[in-house]
């Protein structure tokens, strides 16, 4: 398959594999941010191939898992009201609330839909008038662009009956919040898809605060050993730096008018994240200028006290403090049919990737 | 009698508009002598050997999709589910729940569906059974088949799997993933041009030969779970485990490329015309050949050994040389977000 084979060759990935091994001296802990590394390292077997002395750690880039439990009470507090209907991608339905989840809601006659993209959720607001349709906005800069893109397509389209919980965030303080909070790394595999929209440049910082490096990466096989190859010779030679290995895609300055729909639509706020606690301006609120689209200014429902669950550690799993199989609930208690952290929830979240694809060394 | 366009909740009370329904639709298309279809019990001679008797329900939105329609799964179901287990299939029966309003002409296009792909597998449509619910109880339309088959000749152990045994092959007729990725493009909420058709066949022709081939051990159609499950319920507590190499699985360009945008594993995918058979290692080579003769054999492919070094559990030696384990799938697979 075109665009997709060239980055999968068996000769390529075990002649990186064969670089790093013959290159790499010294410990080198590594963290991929993004959801879809975790899943492609799981799924292409590439932890088996790396040495010994290389560990890949999981960060938190699964939208769904640093996602509050809070946000999830809320968007159940408002599929719980007869005039709404909520509109949601698949991942969230099943992420455990304080007593409940969408799941359960749904099949307990809330009207919850699973949507592929905000435009579907757009046309649900246009075929019910008299309903109020609500989309759960969640993601980092991957997803924003289009539910900024939702918003002012409904603005222009009139469809005052539709509105966007928003969970949306920004990577850069998470990267940042987990060395100042202690989490003993090398560099960072860094996220492929939000750097297509944010550029490289907004992960300078790293280098020149903290001293390691970032490798933009793409999530083809040949793609994130070329990253993990770049981040070993970054720390043999002690030159850490902002680089692109993703360069078909990503470029330094990033897609300026994705940027420019995100300043228009959102403006930064503090944000509560799973694990990591609440980050100075890393959340994305909508403008008030936009509030007439913004469900939690438009809906006031009573939303039950947050309660976490006691033996989860999906926030230490998300800052790579402990693995998924340290918490005595993974695999037993905790599954992803049966999911208690959401870190199982997701398809890309950490546990749900160790659980299904664990690799044997 | 006025000809109905639409089902009616009187199609499922027991009355006159059930017989109606039974009599033009369900007898007219399975050709069966009235008195024989409206008794209680069908009364058959099965002859002498084994019997093998299941029974599955199908629930597919949409009810037509490319390659096939909730028909012609319905008897290909029940039909594979016989045959995997070494039975030849002699008999089936169905059972309908209708939702209030369905069209009539939907309902017959299924039902010739269903008459064509029991003709041609050679199978009977011998008994059945019609329920209408109200108007938003159910999805349109369920159907639930049951089947009788007579056990092959020296197939009595291949659906417990007891002779299989580390050094034999495991071989699967064709490509993967065609079903589950056909009928998620015909869902109304993915508009993904594609042209993937969905694998829906009977598949008891190919498993007679693959019987009569000898060194059989173990057969499985690959539904619901897709390849990951079947292999991952094989060696579930067994005393050996399973090698299984993703180059050799053989998936279609359409397949892989809507797995990759939906974030979907093609191994976990559902299919409907996919057995899994694990044959001894000095008769799968032939048996591969025989099954690329079939028609729905030509893509057959030895995809792994099974060995006795990890036992209980499958490892996928990966297209780009790592390894990792196989599971069984937890929950339906959703679109990833990003």
């Amino acid at each position: 398959m075109k665009y997709i084979d060239e980055y999968r060759r068996r000769e390529h990935v075990l002649a990186l594999a064969d670089l790093i091994r013959r290159e790499s001296r010294k410990p080198l802990r590594i963290m991929e941010v993004c959801g879809g590394h975790t899943m492609a390292l799981r799924r292409f077997g590439l932890h088996s191939l790396l040495p010994d002395h290389i560990e890949l750690i999981s960060g938190p880039g699964c939208p769904v898992c640093v996602t509050s439990r809070q946000f999830i009470d809320q968007a159940i507090a408002l599929s719980r009201q007869p005039e709404i209907i909520l509109t949601t991608y698949g991942d969230l339905n099943r992420v455990p609330g304080s007593s409940s989840s969408l799941e359960q809601e749904k099949a307990r006659g809330g009207d919850i839909r699973i949507v592929y993209s905000i435009l579907d959720a757009l046309t649900i607001a246009a075929q019910n008038p008299e309903k109020q349709v609500v989309f759960l906005g969640i993601g980092f800069e991957t997803t924003s662009p289009a539910t900024a893109a939702g918003i002012l397509k409904a603005q222009m389209a009139g469809l005052f009956n539709f509105s966007v919980l928003s969970a949306h965030k920004i990577m850069p303080p998470a990267m940042a919040a987990l060395i100042d909070q202690g989490v003993n790394l090398h560099g960072y595999i860094g996220p492929g898809h939000v750097s297509t929209i944010t550029g490289s440049k907004i992960y300078d910082f790293i280098p020149q605060k903290y001293g390691l490096g970032v490798v933009i990466s793409g999530f083809e096989p040949t793609d994130l050993m070329q990253s993990v190859y770049m981040l070993v010779r970054q720390r043999e030679t002690h030159r850490p730096a902002v680089e692109i290995q993703y360069n078909r895609v990503v470029t330094r300055e990033g897609n300026l008018k994705a940027q420019q729909l995100l300043e228009e639509v959102f403006e930064l706020r503090d944000d509560w994240w799973r694990g990591l606690g609440v980050l100075p301006q890393s959340g994305m609120a909508i403008r008030t200028r936009y509030a007439d689209f913004d469900a939690g200014k438009r809906f006031s429902v009573e939303i039950e006290p947050t309660r976490e669950d006691k033996g989860c550690l999906c926030g230490e799993v998300l800052k790579g403090l402990k693995k998924p199989t340290d918490c005595k609930l993974f695999g037993k208690a905790c599954t992803p049919s049966d999911p208690v952290g959401a870190c199982m929830v997701s398809s890309e979240g950490t546990c749900a990737a160790y659980f299904k694809y664990v690799t044997i060394q | 009698m006025k000809r109905h366009t639409h089902i009616l909740l009187g199609h499922g009370s027991g009355g006159r508009l059930t017989h109606e329904l039974i009599k033009s639709l369900f007898l007219k298309h399975f050709r069966q002598a009235d008195e024989h279809f409206l008794t209680d019990s069908a009364l058959l001679d099965p002859g002498k050997g084994q019997i093998a008797f299941t029974t599955d329900s199908f629930v597919v939105d949409p009810l037509f999709f490319p390659g096939g329609d909730i028909g012609k799964l319905a008897v290909a179901g029940t039909v594979n589910d016989l045959a995997v287990s070494g039975a030849r299939p002699l008999f089936l029966s169905a059972a309908f729940v209708i939702e209030e309003g369905l069209s009539i002409d939907m309902l017959e296009t299924v039902v010739q569906s269903m008459a064509r792909e029991a003709a041609n597998a050679g199978v009977r449509i011998v008994a059945g059974d019609t329920k209408v619910v109200e108007r938003g109880k159910a999805d349109k339309l369920f159907i639930t088949t049951s089947g009788i088959g007579q056990i092959l000749p020296g197939a009595g152990n291949i659906a417990r799997a007891a002779e299989v045994m580390p050094g034999d092959l495991i071989l699967i007729n064709g490509s993967i993933g065609d079903h589950g990725m056909a009928v998620m493009a015909a869902r109304n909420q993915l508009s993904i041009g594609t042209d993937v058709v969905s694998d829906c066949a009977c598949l008891h022709q190919l498993t007679e030969l693959a019987v009569a081939h000898g060194g059989l051990h173990f057969m499985r159609d690959a539904t619901r779970g897709g390849l990951a499950a079947v292999l991952a319920e094989l060696c579930e507590n067994r005393p050996f485990g399973i090698d299984l190499f993703e180059e050799k699985i053989p998936v279609s360009d359409g397949v892989r490329g809507m797995c990759e945008l939906l974030g979907f594993d093609p191994l976990h995918v559902a299919n409907e015309g996919k057995v899994v058979m694990v044959v001894s290692r000095e008769k799968a080579p032939g048996l591969m050949d025989m099954l690329r003769q079939h028609p729905l054999g030509g893509q057959a492919a030895i995809i792994g050994t099974i060995t006795e070094n990890h036992p209980a559990k499958v490892w996928l030696h990966t297209a780009v040389g790592g390894t990792r384990l196989i599971d069984l799938p937890a929950g339906e697979q959703l679109p990833r977000i990003c």
